[in-house]
């Protein structure tokens, strides 16, 4: 294994990190519409995810910062070619962080009720476009020979990629249902738990139809293990889930998460992006990344600091493990 | 196509515009960090309850800032690849790694850390909460460090090599990048213009209170570690300033040249105090100047060369081929004097401070004041100053809140815009950095859209931030004076409300 496949693998594990951990963080944004049923709840659900949202987001940034340290031509390619759906991404997490941080600070109900706006969508929104920006990478855009995206917008709203969003936008929800019956006390955690079954099997077929379509165009042997990986624990997340096994539930629609993304990534391999136009313009691992010595350092320097942030992040979910309810939330101080 | 709609100009426009606004939080998150971590330390050590109102205060306007400095910071990680395709394909071999280790080491610890500090005031005891805000600090303090390696690199490329069958460069020395005196003197300038930021912020916000005689205990300790901060960083500023300065002289003539509109080469060389002329014809046409003192910045000697405007176009014309390189002398020029004129304005008004609020040296017994009454402003040995001066005294402080942040905005602008026509200097010019695949639509898309929401969020920003310095200090509750002594906080009472939440 050459560096630039121990690279493949690291972007793999930080857009998976980024998936299990913002994935929940924005399902519960979403459900602050979906399942909250008064603004207590809303509040309740904000702070589910209050400690840790900020962290969660931070694996993106890395994504983003390896992959131009790695693969500084995939990282041109995909982000000068996805200019303006990353530019909607982009505007949701700027208003969904400030959202966050500055809905408690006045008392006012129409600026606490705009923000609460702005959580559902900027979460919504993201949950949506990755789906459909991972897959338009899996299944390749138009790349002509200076590998440049020479594709419309339009290109990128293909039936294939707008399923993939679904994907994302179910997936995460679930997730984030998961995650809050497993954070809540009271009637919401109950409500929580009926929610996540229906989330889970709308899930389940969505998922399964991309995944499906994914194996039957670009899959292999190994990323049939992962698909079927994924199917599976989904599957036995909402049997722990029906079964009030809320730890095993979320645990395991991580699990689902992790295989949905491996199995992506590993259909992609070699590619990191794949051409449509002439198999010879794909980016790969080999011609999209980095010199051996810039991989060195970068592996160096993720091998050392990536556990330690592991042990950290786990620790501040130690910290916070105590459940909430609308009893723990006072007046908020203004 | 209309040269001010050239996709370079857009994308620089873009670039600057998102920077600055960025630049406008960086600072005072660094700052307040580190000055917020002080005070909260002070706090666990003497246990008097005026730190902790204080680092109550001072947090609560640390958050409120340092949230818009993460989500404008989202911005900047993506752009390079967005509108610099050609730019991230050319040296994101080099440029990436900084920008890599930024996010792996200090944006993890930065972001965990601040809500554990947030959300941690009822679950973690004294010492491990206050280790948090001092984790968020050095945290701050290593995202400066590894970016303005990266920048530093762009100001002088080091530990790389060119390899032409790939069109880009390559990195061949790390720690050279990491090392160099460029990245080295950059760190120190940056960092004590963010100390003297944060410190003229809280002069500013303490005198606001104190003019009205209002949280005087709380706001009168703040002003004296303001005031002292001020001063120092203001002092370092200063010195780094010159030795960065000093760096600058050596490795871009050009810019230090147009920052001093210097347009012929001179031995000994004056500094510019004002300086009016036409950049087409290559002189000035009015200039008050002081003789042989850019001699001594750029060499330590009042009487050395320094060479002008128009004989470094000419050496990088010999070694780069036909062109202009040139930046925009206006900007350059009065750049550079606004960053040194705001920068040393507050610093001077520090100094002046510091004096004016002495406690006892020099201070007859009958000016001296109590713990809880707003210090007497006393220029000479035995009298207070008027009403009327002591009224504008207090107003200059507050208005000092703003000087730095111009300075820090001009500082960048001079630096990036004097660089120009290059992006990485000597090695790639700006004009091959822009992505070729996007049109001119879409950058304007996105820079429309960018600085709506900017602006809207400033105005949004600027409220809040009154809202809580009108405030002042909150009243201490029994939670906040009787801290856990467990990890995980109290777990007895279930049902107890959480002592912040969003």
């Amino acid at each position: 294994m050459e560096l630039h496949d121990v690279w493949f693998v690291l972007i793999a594990v930080l857009w998976t990190g980024y998936f299990f951990l913002e994935g929940f963080d924005f399902g519960v944004g979403i459900l602050t519409k979906l399942l909250a049923r008064n603004r207590p709840e809303k509040r309740v659900l904000i702070n589910t995810i209050g400690p840790v949202w900020d962290g969660n987001e931070v694996w993106l940034l890395t994504a983003g910062g390896a992959t131009f340290a790695a693969f500084p031509e995939w990282y041109a390619t995909l982000f000068s070619g996805f200019y303006l759906p990353l530019l909607v991404i982009l505007v949701c997490l700027i208003v969904r962080g400030v959202a966050f941080e500055y809905r408690a600070k006045r008392p006012e109900e129409n600026w606490q009720r705009n923000w609460e706006t702005a959580i559902f969508w900027s979460s919504l929104i993201p949950a949506f476009l990755w789906g459909v920006a991972f897959g338009n990478i899996v299944r390749g855009v138009k790349i002509d020979r200076n590998l440049e995206y020479v594709g419309g917008v339009g290109d990128l709203l293909n039936p294939y990629a707008l399923l993939g969003g679904l994907v994302t936008l179910t997936l995460f929800t679930f997730h984030g249902a998961v995650f809050t019956a497993l954070k809540t006390v009271g009637d919401i955690r109950e409500r929580a738990r009926k929610l996540a079954l229906r989330l889970g099997l709308l899930t389940a077929v969505v998922a399964l139809a991309f995944l499906l379509w994914t194996q039957a165009d670009t899959g292999n042997g190994r990323s049939l293990v992962a698909l079927v990986v994924a199917v599976l624990a989904l599957v036995a997340a909402l049997v722990a889930n029906q079964a009030g096994r809320e730890g095993w539930s979320f645990a395991l629609s991580g699990v689902t998460i992790v295989a949905a993304v491996a199995m992506l990534f590993l259909s992609l391999f070699p590619n990191v992006m794949p051409s449509t136009l002439n198999a010879d313009w794909s980016l790969t691992v080999t011609n999209a990344s980095s010199s051996p010595y810039t991989l060195k350092i970068m592996t160096w320097c993720a091998g050392i600091a990536t556990p330690i942030v592991l042990l950290y992040q786990g620790w501040t979910y130690w910290v916070f493990r105590k459940r909430i309810g609308t009893q723990h939330l006072a007046e908020a101080a203004h | 196509m209309n040269l001010a709609l050239a996709p370079e100009t857009l994308a620089r426009w873009q670039f600057g515009i998102t920077t600055v606004y960025h630049f406008l939080f960086v600072p005072l998150t660094i700052s307040l960090a580190a000055l917020t971590a002080g005070l909260q330390t002070a706090w666990v050590r003497t246990d008097k309850e005026k730190y902790l109102r204080a680092t109550k205060f001072w947090g609560k306007l640390f958050l409120i800032n340092i949230a818009m400095g993460v989500v404008t910071g989202i911005v900047q990680e993506f752009q390079f690849g967005m509108n610099w395709s050609d730019y991230s394909r050319f040296v994101g071999d080099i440029f990436g790694a900084p920008l890599a280790f930024e996010a792996l080491i200090a944006f993890f610890f930065e972001s965990t850390f601040i809500g554990l500090w947030i959300f941690g005031w009822d679950k973690l005891p004294k010492k491990i909460h206050l280790a948090c805000i001092w984790m968020v600090s050095i945290g701050t303090i290593l995202s400066a460090y590894f970016i303005l390696a990266a920048n530093s690199w762009m100001q002088h490329p080091v530990g790389y090599r060119i390899n032409k069958a790939k069109g880009r460069a390559e990195l061949t020395d790390f720690w050279a990048v990491l090392t160099q005196n460029t990245t080295l003197s950059q760190v120190f300038h940056t960092l004590s213009a963010a100390f003297l930021t944060g410190g003229a912020f809280m002069v500013g916000i303490a005198a606001f209170h104190l003019a009205r005689k209002k949280h005087v205990t709380t706001m009168k300790t703040s002003l004296r570690l303001g005031l002292v901060t001020v001063v120092i960083a203001g002092l370092l500023t200063a010195v780094s300033g010159d030795v960065l300065g000093k760096v600058m002289f050596k490795q871009q003539p050009m810019k230090m040249a147009a920052a001093e509109a210097l347009w012929d080469g001179q031995k000994p060389a004056p500094f510019s105090v004002f300086a009016y002329g036409d950049v087409e014809k290559g002189h000035n046409s009015v200039a008050i100047e002081i003789p042989g003192l850019l001699s001594f910045l750029a060499n330590d000697d009042f009487s050395s060369y320094v060479p002008g405007i128009n004989d470094v176009n000419k050496a990088e014309q010999q070694k780069f081929g036909p062109g202009d390189y040139r930046p925009n002398i206006p900007v350059t020029f009065w750049g550079f004097r606004w960053m040194i004129g705001f920068g040393m304005a507050s610093f001077a008004i520090g100094l002046a401070g510091l004096w004016l609020t002495r406690k006892k040296f020099m201070l007859p017994q009958h000016l001296r004041v109590g713990e809880d009454e707003v210090p007497h402003l006393v220029l000479l040995r035995n009298k207070a100053l008027d009403p009327q001066l002591t009224k504008w005294s207090w107003r200059i402080a507050v208005w000092t809140l703003a000087f730095p942040l111009i300075a820090n905005s001009w500082g960048w602008i001079f630096t990036e815009m004097g660089r120009q026509p290059w992006v990485v200097y000597g090695v790639l010019q700006t004009r091959h950095a822009v992505s070729p695949g996007v049109s001119q639509g879409e950058v304007i898309t996105s820079m429309t859209v960018f600085t709506l929401l900017y602006a809207i969020l400033a105005v949004v920003e600027v409220k809040l931030l009154a809202k809580y310095v009108k405030a002042g200090p909150p009243e201490l509750t029994e939670a906040d004076l009787n801290p856990p002594t467990k990890l995980g906080g109290d777990v007895r009472d279930a049902d107890k409300p959480m002592a912040f939440s969003y």
